[in-house]
Protein backbone atom coordinates (compact mmCIF):
# COMPACT_ATOMS: atom_id res chain seq x y z
CA UNK A 1 0.00 0.00 0.00
CA UNK A 2 1.26 3.52 -0.71
CA UNK A 3 0.58 7.13 -0.13
CA UNK A 4 -0.72 9.09 -3.13
CA UNK A 5 0.45 12.51 -1.18
CA UNK A 6 3.91 12.89 -0.46
CA UNK A 7 6.47 15.37 0.20
CA UNK A 8 9.46 15.64 -1.35
CA UNK A 9 12.50 16.39 0.33
CA UNK A 10 15.94 15.32 -0.68
CA UNK A 11 17.71 15.08 2.80
CA UNK A 12 14.97 14.81 5.54
CA UNK A 13 14.00 11.67 4.59
CA UNK A 14 17.29 9.58 5.45
CA UNK A 15 18.08 11.51 8.57
CA UNK A 16 14.46 10.07 10.08
CA UNK A 17 15.06 6.84 8.97
CA UNK A 18 18.65 7.06 10.10
CA UNK A 19 18.59 6.06 13.45
CA UNK A 20 16.66 2.75 13.25
CA UNK A 21 18.96 1.38 10.13
CA UNK A 22 22.41 2.53 11.98
CA UNK A 23 21.52 0.64 15.22
CA UNK A 24 19.99 -2.43 12.97
CA UNK A 25 23.19 -2.32 11.05
CA UNK A 26 25.41 -2.16 14.05
CA UNK A 27 23.63 -4.55 16.47
CA UNK A 28 21.69 -6.78 13.95
CA UNK A 29 23.46 -7.04 10.69
CA UNK A 30 26.76 -7.19 12.44
CA UNK A 31 26.69 -9.56 15.00
CA UNK A 32 24.12 -11.79 12.53
CA UNK A 33 27.44 -11.82 9.81
CA UNK A 34 29.54 -12.63 12.39
CA UNK A 35 27.68 -15.39 13.90
CA UNK A 36 27.92 -16.76 9.82
CA UNK A 37 31.31 -15.76 10.27
CA UNK A 38 32.57 -17.33 13.34
CA UNK A 39 30.69 -20.55 12.47
CA UNK A 40 33.18 -21.63 9.64
CA UNK A 41 36.44 -20.40 11.93
CA UNK A 42 37.93 -22.41 15.02
CA UNK A 43 39.57 -19.76 17.33
CA UNK A 44 42.40 -21.36 19.46
CA UNK A 45 42.11 -20.44 23.37
CA UNK A 46 44.41 -18.04 23.52
CA UNK A 47 41.84 -15.87 20.83
CA UNK A 48 43.42 -13.97 18.07
CA UNK A 49 44.28 -16.60 15.84
CA UNK A 50 41.62 -18.03 14.04
CA UNK A 51 41.46 -20.66 11.14
CA UNK A 52 39.17 -20.85 8.19
CA UNK A 53 37.60 -24.48 8.46
CA UNK A 54 34.48 -24.63 6.04
CA UNK A 55 31.92 -26.26 7.60
CA UNK A 56 33.99 -28.13 10.45
CA UNK A 57 31.80 -26.58 13.39
CA UNK A 58 28.65 -27.93 11.65
CA UNK A 59 30.32 -31.39 10.97
CA UNK A 60 30.87 -31.96 14.78
CA UNK A 61 27.74 -30.62 15.83
CA UNK A 62 25.75 -32.79 13.61
CA UNK A 63 27.86 -35.63 14.71
CA UNK A 64 27.40 -34.47 18.70
CA UNK A 65 25.32 -37.05 20.44
CA UNK A 66 24.50 -33.92 23.00
CA UNK A 67 23.74 -31.58 20.43
CA UNK A 68 20.68 -34.31 18.78
CA UNK A 69 19.97 -35.09 22.66
CA UNK A 70 19.14 -31.24 22.62
CA UNK A 71 17.19 -30.96 19.58
CA UNK A 72 15.09 -33.60 20.75
CA UNK A 73 15.13 -31.98 24.40
CA UNK A 74 13.81 -28.88 23.03
CA UNK A 75 11.04 -30.14 20.48
CA UNK A 76 9.63 -32.19 23.30
CA UNK A 77 9.74 -29.62 25.50
CA UNK A 78 8.15 -26.91 23.08
CA UNK A 79 5.56 -29.28 22.02
CA UNK A 80 4.64 -29.76 25.91
CA UNK A 81 4.34 -25.90 26.58
CA UNK A 82 2.45 -25.64 23.62
CA UNK A 83 0.02 -27.94 23.88
CA UNK A 84 -0.63 -27.69 27.06
CA UNK A 85 -0.47 -23.97 27.38
CA UNK A 86 -3.35 -23.92 24.34
CA UNK A 87 -5.67 -26.42 26.04
CA UNK A 88 -5.76 -25.17 29.39
CA UNK A 89 -6.35 -21.73 27.84
CA UNK A 90 -8.92 -22.30 25.39
CA UNK A 91 -10.57 -24.19 28.42
CA UNK A 92 -10.63 -20.90 30.11
CA UNK A 93 -11.53 -19.05 27.53
CA UNK A 94 -14.42 -20.83 26.45
CA UNK A 95 -15.71 -20.38 29.93
CA UNK A 96 -15.08 -17.31 30.26
CA UNK A 97 -16.97 -16.56 27.34
CA UNK A 98 -20.21 -18.11 28.65
CA UNK A 99 -20.35 -16.32 31.49
CA UNK A 100 -19.63 -13.04 29.31
CA UNK A 101 -21.13 -10.87 31.89
CA UNK A 102 -18.29 -11.92 34.23
CA UNK A 103 -15.76 -12.31 31.45
CA UNK A 104 -14.05 -8.25 31.71
CA UNK A 105 -14.00 -9.04 35.80
CA UNK A 106 -12.38 -12.58 35.05
CA UNK A 107 -10.39 -11.04 32.35
CA UNK A 108 -8.09 -8.75 34.80
CA UNK A 109 -7.35 -11.81 37.06
CA UNK A 110 -5.96 -13.89 33.82
CA UNK A 111 -4.19 -11.18 32.29
CA UNK A 112 -1.39 -10.26 34.56
CA UNK A 113 0.48 -13.56 34.26
CA UNK A 114 2.69 -11.94 30.96
CA UNK A 115 3.70 -9.18 33.00
CA UNK A 116 6.23 -11.22 35.36
CA UNK A 117 9.26 -11.83 33.54
CA UNK A 118 10.11 -15.08 32.88
CA UNK A 119 12.97 -15.50 35.03
CA UNK A 120 10.71 -14.37 37.97
CA UNK A 121 8.20 -17.03 36.89
CA UNK A 122 11.19 -19.39 37.29
CA UNK A 123 12.12 -18.41 40.86
CA UNK A 124 8.69 -18.42 41.87
CA UNK A 125 7.65 -22.12 40.78
CA UNK A 126 11.13 -23.41 42.28
CA UNK A 127 9.72 -22.01 45.62
CA UNK A 128 6.76 -23.76 45.75
CA UNK A 129 8.44 -26.73 44.63
CA UNK A 130 11.53 -26.61 46.06
CA UNK A 131 12.33 -29.52 48.05
CA UNK A 132 12.83 -28.38 51.48
CA UNK A 133 10.61 -25.52 52.16
CA UNK A 134 8.03 -25.77 48.93
CA UNK A 135 4.28 -26.28 49.95
CA UNK A 136 3.45 -27.78 46.78
CA UNK A 137 6.26 -30.54 47.23
CA UNK A 138 5.45 -30.84 50.63
CA UNK A 139 1.61 -31.90 49.43
CA UNK A 140 2.81 -34.13 46.81
CA UNK A 141 4.85 -35.67 49.55
CA UNK A 142 2.14 -36.14 52.05
CA UNK A 143 0.48 -38.43 48.78
CA UNK A 144 3.16 -40.15 48.59
CA UNK A 145 5.06 -38.76 46.07
CA UNK A 146 8.62 -37.54 46.40
CA UNK A 147 9.01 -34.75 43.98
CA UNK A 148 13.03 -33.30 44.20
CA UNK A 149 13.62 -31.19 40.68
CA UNK A 150 16.80 -30.88 41.69
CA UNK A 151 18.37 -34.19 41.57
CA UNK A 152 15.14 -35.55 39.49
CA UNK A 153 15.63 -35.08 35.48
CA UNK A 154 11.39 -35.74 34.14
CA UNK A 155 10.93 -33.09 37.03
CA UNK A 156 12.86 -30.63 36.57
CA UNK A 157 11.58 -30.89 32.76
CA UNK A 158 7.85 -30.63 33.50
CA UNK A 159 8.64 -27.82 36.33
CA UNK A 160 9.68 -25.95 33.47
CA UNK A 161 7.00 -26.49 31.41
CA UNK A 162 4.44 -25.22 34.23
CA UNK A 163 6.64 -22.00 34.99
CA UNK A 164 6.93 -21.59 31.41
CA UNK A 165 3.20 -22.24 30.39
CA UNK A 166 2.23 -20.26 33.55
CA UNK A 167 3.79 -17.40 31.87
CA UNK A 168 2.49 -17.67 28.87
CA UNK A 169 -1.41 -18.77 29.78
CA UNK A 170 -2.39 -14.93 29.82
CA UNK A 171 -1.26 -14.36 26.13
CA UNK A 172 -3.26 -17.33 24.86
CA UNK A 173 -6.12 -16.41 26.79
CA UNK A 174 -6.33 -12.97 25.37
CA UNK A 175 -6.36 -14.31 21.83
CA UNK A 176 -8.58 -16.96 22.06
CA UNK A 177 -11.22 -14.73 24.05
CA UNK A 178 -10.85 -12.31 21.25
CA UNK A 179 -11.62 -15.16 18.84
CA UNK A 180 -14.25 -16.27 20.00
CA UNK A 181 -15.82 -12.71 20.60
CA UNK A 182 -15.56 -12.34 17.31
CA UNK A 183 -17.51 -15.79 16.25
CA UNK A 184 -21.26 -13.93 14.55
CA UNK A 185 -23.52 -14.96 17.55
CA UNK A 186 -26.24 -15.94 14.83
CA UNK A 187 -24.26 -19.03 14.18
CA UNK A 188 -23.87 -20.26 17.12
CA UNK A 189 -28.30 -19.49 17.60
CA UNK A 190 -29.24 -21.43 14.24
CA UNK A 191 -26.99 -24.27 15.36
CA UNK A 192 -29.38 -24.28 19.05
CA UNK A 193 -32.24 -24.19 16.93
CA UNK A 194 -31.51 -26.74 15.01
CA UNK A 195 -30.99 -28.84 18.49
CA UNK A 196 -27.18 -29.01 18.60
CA UNK A 197 -26.12 -28.81 22.03
CA UNK A 198 -23.50 -26.69 23.96
CA UNK A 199 -20.46 -29.80 23.32
CA UNK A 200 -21.75 -30.27 19.83
CA UNK A 201 -21.82 -26.54 19.04
CA UNK A 202 -18.59 -26.05 20.45
CA UNK A 203 -16.88 -28.94 18.71
CA UNK A 204 -18.75 -28.76 14.51
CA UNK A 205 -18.99 -24.88 14.92
CA UNK A 206 -16.63 -22.99 17.32
CA UNK A 207 -13.93 -25.15 17.31
CA UNK A 208 -13.57 -24.76 13.38
CA UNK A 209 -13.89 -21.62 13.37
CA UNK A 210 -11.38 -20.87 16.03
CA UNK A 211 -8.41 -23.09 14.34
CA UNK A 212 -7.14 -19.38 12.45
CA UNK A 213 -6.34 -18.16 15.93
CA UNK A 214 -5.04 -21.23 17.39
CA UNK A 215 -3.18 -22.10 14.04
CA UNK A 216 -1.47 -18.53 14.82
CA UNK A 217 -1.02 -19.33 18.42
CA UNK A 218 0.57 -22.59 18.05
CA UNK A 219 3.48 -20.92 16.34
CA UNK A 220 3.67 -18.14 18.44
CA UNK A 221 3.80 -20.32 21.51
CA UNK A 222 6.56 -22.50 19.54
CA UNK A 223 8.45 -19.34 19.17
CA UNK A 224 7.90 -18.27 22.70
CA UNK A 225 9.04 -22.15 24.01
CA UNK A 226 12.52 -22.24 21.96
CA UNK A 227 13.64 -18.71 22.69
CA UNK A 228 11.47 -17.11 25.39
CA UNK A 229 12.21 -19.71 28.28
CA UNK A 230 15.49 -19.03 28.96
CA UNK A 231 15.09 -16.74 31.71
CA UNK A 232 12.60 -19.86 32.67
CA UNK A 233 15.50 -22.46 32.71
CA UNK A 234 18.92 -20.00 34.05
CA UNK A 235 16.09 -19.40 37.31
CA UNK A 236 15.10 -22.98 37.85
CA UNK A 237 17.42 -25.30 36.73
CA UNK A 238 20.32 -24.15 34.68
CA UNK A 239 19.95 -26.34 32.04
CA UNK A 240 20.48 -29.26 34.53
CA UNK A 241 20.37 -31.74 36.24
CA UNK A 242 22.44 -33.53 33.85
CA UNK A 243 21.29 -32.35 30.62
CA UNK A 244 17.38 -32.74 31.20
CA UNK A 245 16.46 -29.03 31.06
CA UNK A 246 19.61 -28.05 28.44
CA UNK A 247 17.14 -26.78 25.82
CA UNK A 248 18.90 -25.47 22.29
CA UNK A 249 18.66 -21.59 23.63
CA UNK A 250 20.41 -22.76 27.15
CA UNK A 251 23.03 -24.39 24.69
CA UNK A 252 24.27 -21.60 22.98
CA UNK A 253 24.56 -19.63 26.09
CA UNK A 254 26.35 -22.26 27.75
CA UNK A 255 28.53 -23.38 25.16
CA UNK A 256 29.43 -19.89 23.95
CA UNK A 257 30.07 -17.83 27.61
CA UNK A 258 30.62 -20.52 29.67
CA UNK A 259 32.36 -23.36 27.36
CA UNK A 260 34.33 -20.53 25.34
CA UNK A 261 33.20 -22.63 22.36
CA UNK A 262 32.89 -19.51 20.11
CA UNK A 263 32.75 -21.60 16.78
CA UNK A 264 30.52 -24.26 17.92
CA UNK A 265 27.68 -21.76 19.39
CA UNK A 266 28.17 -19.39 16.32
CA UNK A 267 27.29 -23.10 14.18
CA UNK A 268 24.12 -23.10 16.62
CA UNK A 269 23.28 -19.84 16.65
CA UNK A 270 23.23 -20.11 12.78
CA UNK A 271 20.91 -23.07 12.77
CA UNK A 272 19.14 -21.20 15.31
CA UNK A 273 18.98 -18.76 13.10
CA UNK A 274 17.52 -20.63 10.28
CA UNK A 275 14.71 -22.24 12.60
CA UNK A 276 13.38 -18.87 13.66
CA UNK A 277 12.91 -17.69 9.80
CA UNK A 278 11.22 -20.69 9.23
CA UNK A 279 8.72 -20.48 11.89
CA UNK A 280 8.34 -16.72 10.29
CA UNK A 281 7.57 -17.65 7.22
CA UNK A 282 5.50 -20.04 8.19
CA UNK A 283 3.57 -17.74 10.65
CA UNK A 284 3.28 -14.96 8.31
CA UNK A 285 1.54 -17.19 5.12
CA UNK A 286 -0.62 -18.00 7.96
CA UNK A 287 -1.44 -14.36 8.47
CA UNK A 288 -2.16 -14.16 5.01
CA UNK A 289 -4.73 -16.76 4.95
CA UNK A 290 -5.88 -15.23 8.41
CA UNK A 291 -7.22 -11.91 6.49
CA UNK A 292 -9.51 -13.94 4.13
CA UNK A 293 -11.26 -15.65 7.11
CA UNK B 1 -26.15 -16.64 26.07
CA UNK B 2 -28.15 -18.92 23.72
CA UNK B 3 -30.06 -21.19 26.06
CA UNK B 4 -30.25 -21.19 30.03
CA UNK B 5 -28.56 -23.82 30.95
CA UNK B 6 -27.86 -23.10 35.22
CA UNK B 7 -25.89 -26.08 35.77
CA UNK B 8 -23.33 -25.35 32.99
CA UNK B 9 -23.30 -21.72 33.52
CA UNK B 10 -22.29 -22.67 37.21
CA UNK B 11 -19.51 -24.78 35.93
CA UNK B 12 -18.20 -22.35 33.66
CA UNK B 13 -17.83 -20.15 36.68
CA UNK B 14 -16.20 -22.52 38.60
CA UNK B 15 -13.84 -23.40 36.08
CA UNK B 16 -12.25 -20.06 35.49
CA UNK B 17 -12.60 -19.43 38.83
CA UNK B 18 -10.36 -22.54 39.90
CA UNK B 19 -8.11 -21.36 36.77
CA UNK B 20 -7.58 -17.79 38.95
CA UNK B 21 -7.05 -19.31 41.86
CA UNK B 22 -4.25 -22.10 40.66
CA UNK B 23 -2.45 -19.05 38.63
CA UNK B 24 -2.63 -16.72 41.17
CA UNK B 25 -1.32 -19.07 43.68
CA UNK B 26 2.67 -18.92 43.26
CA UNK B 27 2.33 -15.05 43.56
CA UNK B 28 0.25 -15.74 46.96
CA UNK B 29 2.80 -18.11 48.31
CA UNK B 30 5.62 -15.38 47.42
CA UNK B 31 3.29 -12.71 49.35
CA UNK B 32 2.70 -14.64 52.02
CA UNK B 33 6.75 -15.91 52.53
CA UNK B 34 7.46 -12.28 52.01
CA UNK B 35 5.68 -11.29 54.94
CA UNK B 36 7.40 -14.17 57.35
CA UNK B 37 10.23 -13.82 59.40
CA UNK B 38 13.40 -16.13 58.52
CA UNK B 39 12.55 -18.80 61.05
CA UNK B 40 9.06 -19.28 60.30
CA UNK B 41 10.20 -19.84 56.65
CA UNK B 42 12.28 -22.36 57.08
CA UNK B 43 9.92 -24.89 58.98
CA UNK B 44 7.85 -27.10 56.62
CA UNK B 45 5.56 -26.96 55.78
CA UNK B 46 5.31 -23.23 55.44
CA UNK B 47 2.31 -20.89 56.35
CA UNK B 48 -0.29 -20.05 54.33
CA UNK B 49 -1.57 -17.35 55.24
CA UNK B 50 0.65 -12.99 55.77
CA UNK B 51 2.71 -12.95 58.90
CA UNK B 52 3.68 -9.73 60.79
CA UNK B 53 7.02 -9.22 59.21
CA UNK B 54 5.59 -7.40 55.70
CA UNK B 55 7.25 -4.24 56.38
CA UNK B 56 10.53 -4.88 58.65
CA UNK B 57 10.84 -7.93 55.25
CA UNK B 58 10.53 -4.63 52.71
CA UNK B 59 12.53 -2.08 54.80
CA UNK B 60 15.47 -4.82 54.62
CA UNK B 61 15.27 -5.36 50.84
CA UNK B 62 15.05 -1.62 50.22
CA UNK B 63 17.51 -0.10 52.13
CA UNK B 64 20.10 -2.99 52.87
CA UNK B 65 19.79 -5.37 50.08
CA UNK B 66 19.84 -9.17 50.51
CA UNK B 67 23.58 -8.56 52.40
CA UNK B 68 24.92 -12.27 51.85
CA UNK B 69 26.31 -11.95 48.32
CA UNK B 70 25.65 -8.57 46.95
CA UNK B 71 25.79 -5.13 48.83
CA UNK B 72 23.65 -3.42 45.93
CA UNK B 73 20.28 -2.45 47.96
CA UNK B 74 17.03 -3.70 45.93
CA UNK B 75 16.36 0.11 45.49
CA UNK B 76 19.47 0.72 43.34
CA UNK B 77 18.28 -2.32 40.93
CA UNK B 78 14.56 -1.18 41.07
CA UNK B 79 16.11 1.94 39.47
CA UNK B 80 18.33 0.25 36.65
CA UNK B 81 15.23 -1.99 35.83
CA UNK B 82 13.10 1.65 35.40
CA UNK B 83 15.79 3.31 33.16
CA UNK B 84 16.35 0.59 30.89
CA UNK B 85 12.43 0.10 30.72
CA UNK B 86 11.59 3.54 30.10
CA UNK B 87 14.59 3.82 28.01
CA UNK B 88 13.87 0.68 25.78
CA UNK B 89 10.20 2.01 25.37
CA UNK B 90 10.61 5.58 24.75
CA UNK B 91 13.55 5.00 22.29
CA UNK B 92 11.62 1.37 20.86
CA UNK B 93 9.15 5.01 19.99
CA UNK B 94 10.87 7.43 19.15
CA UNK B 95 13.44 5.81 16.23
CA UNK B 96 10.16 3.96 15.22
CA UNK B 97 7.68 6.22 14.70
CA UNK B 98 10.27 8.66 12.84
CA UNK B 99 11.76 5.70 10.30
CA UNK B 100 8.04 4.86 9.46
CA UNK B 101 6.86 8.39 8.78
CA UNK B 102 9.73 8.94 6.19
CA UNK B 103 8.87 5.36 4.89
CA UNK B 104 4.97 6.44 4.86
CA UNK B 105 5.62 9.86 3.26
CA UNK B 106 8.65 10.08 1.69
CA UNK B 107 9.86 9.12 -1.66
CA UNK B 108 13.12 8.46 -1.44
CA UNK B 109 15.77 6.10 -3.31
CA UNK B 110 16.31 3.07 -1.40
CA UNK B 111 13.18 3.30 0.63
CA UNK B 112 12.59 -0.51 -0.56
CA UNK B 113 15.72 -1.43 0.70
CA UNK B 114 15.49 0.29 4.05
CA UNK B 115 11.88 -1.15 4.77
CA UNK B 116 13.12 -4.49 4.05
CA UNK B 117 16.21 -4.14 6.24
CA UNK B 118 14.14 -3.13 9.02
CA UNK B 119 11.62 -5.77 8.43
CA UNK B 120 14.32 -8.66 8.22
CA UNK B 121 15.35 -8.19 11.90
CA UNK B 122 11.42 -9.19 12.88
CA UNK B 123 13.01 -12.67 12.36
CA UNK B 124 16.03 -12.96 15.00
CA UNK B 125 15.45 -12.37 18.36
CA UNK B 126 18.39 -11.29 20.56
CA UNK B 127 18.46 -15.01 22.22
CA UNK B 128 19.87 -16.47 18.65
CA UNK B 129 22.51 -14.19 18.34
CA UNK B 130 24.02 -13.27 21.60
CA UNK B 131 27.37 -14.14 21.63
CA UNK B 132 28.47 -12.24 18.24
CA UNK B 133 26.10 -9.35 19.65
CA UNK B 134 27.98 -9.46 23.42
CA UNK B 135 31.22 -8.88 20.95
CA UNK B 136 29.98 -6.25 19.27
CA UNK B 137 28.65 -4.24 22.18
CA UNK B 138 32.07 -5.16 23.89
CA UNK B 139 34.17 -3.73 21.04
CA UNK B 140 32.19 -0.47 21.16
CA UNK B 141 32.97 -0.10 25.16
CA UNK B 142 29.60 -0.10 26.03
CA UNK B 143 29.44 -2.72 28.41
CA UNK B 144 28.61 -1.79 32.10
CA UNK B 145 26.58 1.19 30.46
CA UNK B 146 22.91 2.26 30.31
CA UNK B 147 23.72 2.47 26.81
CA UNK B 148 25.01 -1.16 26.42
CA UNK B 149 21.28 -2.04 27.86
CA UNK B 150 19.22 -0.48 26.34
CA UNK B 151 20.35 0.66 22.76
CA UNK B 152 20.77 -3.16 21.38
CA UNK B 153 17.30 -3.70 22.37
CA UNK B 154 15.31 -0.87 20.74
CA UNK B 155 15.80 -1.66 16.83
CA UNK B 156 12.61 -3.52 16.65
CA UNK B 157 10.66 -4.03 12.82
CA UNK B 158 6.95 -4.59 15.27
CA UNK B 159 6.82 -0.80 16.28
CA UNK B 160 7.98 0.46 12.69
CA UNK B 161 4.93 -1.69 11.48
CA UNK B 162 2.72 -0.58 13.77
CA UNK B 163 2.86 3.17 12.98
CA UNK B 164 2.90 2.37 9.09
CA UNK B 165 0.24 0.69 9.55
CA UNK B 166 -1.33 3.36 11.18
CA UNK B 167 -0.17 5.96 9.23
CA UNK B 168 -1.48 4.27 5.70
CA UNK B 169 -4.76 4.79 7.56
CA UNK B 170 -4.52 8.73 7.97
CA UNK B 171 -6.62 10.43 5.23
CA UNK B 172 -4.59 11.99 2.60
CA UNK B 173 -6.72 14.98 2.72
CA UNK B 174 -5.10 15.98 6.28
CA UNK B 175 -1.13 15.99 4.51
CA UNK B 176 -3.21 17.74 1.52
CA UNK B 177 -4.29 20.50 3.86
CA UNK B 178 -1.24 20.68 5.65
CA UNK B 179 0.78 21.04 2.05
CA UNK B 180 -1.63 23.71 0.90
CA UNK B 181 -0.91 25.71 4.60
CA UNK B 182 2.19 25.45 3.50
CA UNK B 183 3.45 23.34 6.11
CA UNK B 184 6.75 21.70 6.20
CA UNK B 185 7.01 17.89 6.43
CA UNK B 186 8.09 17.99 10.46
CA UNK B 187 5.71 20.83 11.33
CA UNK B 188 2.78 18.23 10.10
CA UNK B 189 4.59 15.22 11.78
CA UNK B 190 4.36 17.50 15.06
CA UNK B 191 1.08 19.21 14.59
CA UNK B 192 -1.16 16.45 13.16
CA UNK B 193 0.57 13.06 12.87
CA UNK B 194 1.73 12.49 16.29
CA UNK B 195 -1.05 13.83 18.23
CA UNK B 196 -3.24 11.44 16.58
CA UNK B 197 -0.44 8.83 17.05
CA UNK B 198 -1.53 8.71 21.05
CA UNK B 199 -3.49 5.50 21.37
CA UNK B 200 -0.88 3.88 19.16
CA UNK B 201 1.73 4.93 21.31
CA UNK B 202 0.42 4.58 24.81
CA UNK B 203 -0.58 0.74 23.37
CA UNK B 204 3.05 0.20 22.18
CA UNK B 205 4.56 2.18 25.36
CA UNK B 206 2.68 -0.49 27.77
CA UNK B 207 3.85 -4.04 25.71
CA UNK B 208 7.47 -1.99 25.71
CA UNK B 209 8.11 -1.56 28.79
CA UNK B 210 7.12 -4.79 30.10
CA UNK B 211 9.39 -5.95 27.80
CA UNK B 212 12.06 -4.17 28.76
CA UNK B 213 11.55 -4.51 32.15
CA UNK B 214 11.41 -7.71 32.19
CA UNK B 215 14.67 -8.26 29.78
CA UNK B 216 17.09 -11.01 31.31
CA UNK B 217 19.48 -12.37 29.36
CA UNK B 218 20.83 -9.08 27.71
CA UNK B 219 21.66 -7.36 31.09
CA UNK B 220 23.26 -11.05 32.11
CA UNK B 221 25.29 -10.75 29.38
CA UNK B 222 26.69 -7.06 29.48
CA UNK B 223 26.78 -6.25 33.33
CA UNK B 224 29.40 -7.32 35.74
CA UNK B 225 29.60 -4.46 37.70
CA UNK B 226 26.65 -5.17 40.40
CA UNK B 227 25.52 -1.16 40.27
CA UNK B 228 23.90 -2.10 36.96
CA UNK B 229 22.34 -5.11 37.62
CA UNK B 230 18.42 -5.29 37.13
CA UNK B 231 15.86 -6.66 39.72
CA UNK B 232 14.84 -9.61 37.81
CA UNK B 233 18.67 -10.06 37.38
CA UNK B 234 19.44 -9.56 40.76
CA UNK B 235 16.52 -11.99 42.40
CA UNK B 236 17.79 -14.88 39.99
CA UNK B 237 20.79 -14.75 41.31
CA UNK B 238 19.57 -14.64 45.49
CA UNK B 239 17.72 -17.59 44.31
CA UNK B 240 20.48 -19.60 42.85
CA UNK B 241 22.02 -19.25 46.24
CA UNK B 242 19.27 -19.45 48.58
CA UNK B 243 19.52 -23.32 49.44
CA UNK B 244 23.20 -22.02 51.18
CA UNK B 245 22.23 -19.06 52.25
CA UNK B 246 18.24 -19.60 53.08
CA UNK B 247 16.48 -16.03 53.66
CA UNK B 248 13.17 -17.01 51.91
CA UNK B 249 11.46 -14.02 53.32
CA UNK B 250 13.87 -11.63 51.57
CA UNK B 251 14.32 -13.00 48.02
CA UNK B 252 10.25 -13.32 48.30
CA UNK B 253 9.84 -9.80 49.03
CA UNK B 254 12.45 -9.05 46.55
CA UNK B 255 10.47 -11.09 43.70
CA UNK B 256 7.40 -9.08 44.79
CA UNK B 257 9.57 -6.12 43.93
CA UNK B 258 10.40 -6.90 41.09
CA UNK B 259 6.98 -8.58 39.87
CA UNK B 260 5.22 -5.54 40.89
CA UNK B 261 5.71 -2.26 38.54
CA UNK B 262 4.83 -4.64 35.22
CA UNK B 263 2.07 -5.99 37.02
CA UNK B 264 0.38 -2.77 37.83
CA UNK B 265 1.05 -1.44 34.49
CA UNK B 266 -0.98 -4.39 33.08
CA UNK B 267 -3.53 -4.26 35.51
CA UNK B 268 -3.96 0.07 35.31
CA UNK B 269 -3.56 0.21 31.71
CA UNK B 270 -5.49 -3.06 30.43
CA UNK B 271 -7.13 -1.65 27.74
CA UNK B 272 -3.94 0.05 26.52
CA UNK B 273 -1.82 -3.25 27.02
CA UNK B 274 -4.60 -5.56 25.18
CA UNK B 275 -4.69 -3.27 22.09
CA UNK B 276 -0.64 -3.10 21.98
CA UNK B 277 -0.51 -7.21 21.93
CA UNK B 278 -3.06 -7.46 19.19
CA UNK B 279 -1.82 -4.68 17.48
CA UNK B 280 2.00 -6.03 17.62
CA UNK B 281 1.37 -9.36 16.56
CA UNK B 282 -0.88 -8.47 13.00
Amino acid sequence: MEKRVTFNERWLPYLLVGPQIIITLVFFFWPSGQAIYQSVLIEDAFGGNSKFVYVDNFIRLFSDASYYASARLTVVFSFLVAAIGLALSLLLAVMADRVIRGATGYKAFLVWPYAVAPAVAGVLWGFLFNPSVGIVAWMLQGIGIEFNYVINGNQALLLVVIAAVWNQISYNFLFFLAGLQSIPKSLIEAAAIDGAGPGRRFWDIIFPLLSPVGFFLLVVNIIYAFFGTFGVVDALTKGGPGHATNILVYKVYNDGFRGQDLGGSSAQSVILMLVVVLLTVVQFRFIERRVHY
Amino acid sequence: MVENRPFLTLLSHLVVLLGVVVIAFPVWMTFVASTHSQQTMLQSPIPLLPGPHLIENYTKVLTEGYGRVGSTSVTLTLTNSLVMALGVAIGKIAISIISAFAIVYFRFPGRMYFFWAIFITLMLPVEVRIVPTYGVVANLGMLDTYGGLIIPLIASATATFLFRQFFLSVPDELTEAARVDGASPMRFFWDILLPMSRTSIAALFVIQFIYGWNQYLWPLLITTKESYYTVVMAVTRQANVVDSVPSWNLLMAMAMLAMLPPVLVVVFMQRQFVRGLVETEK
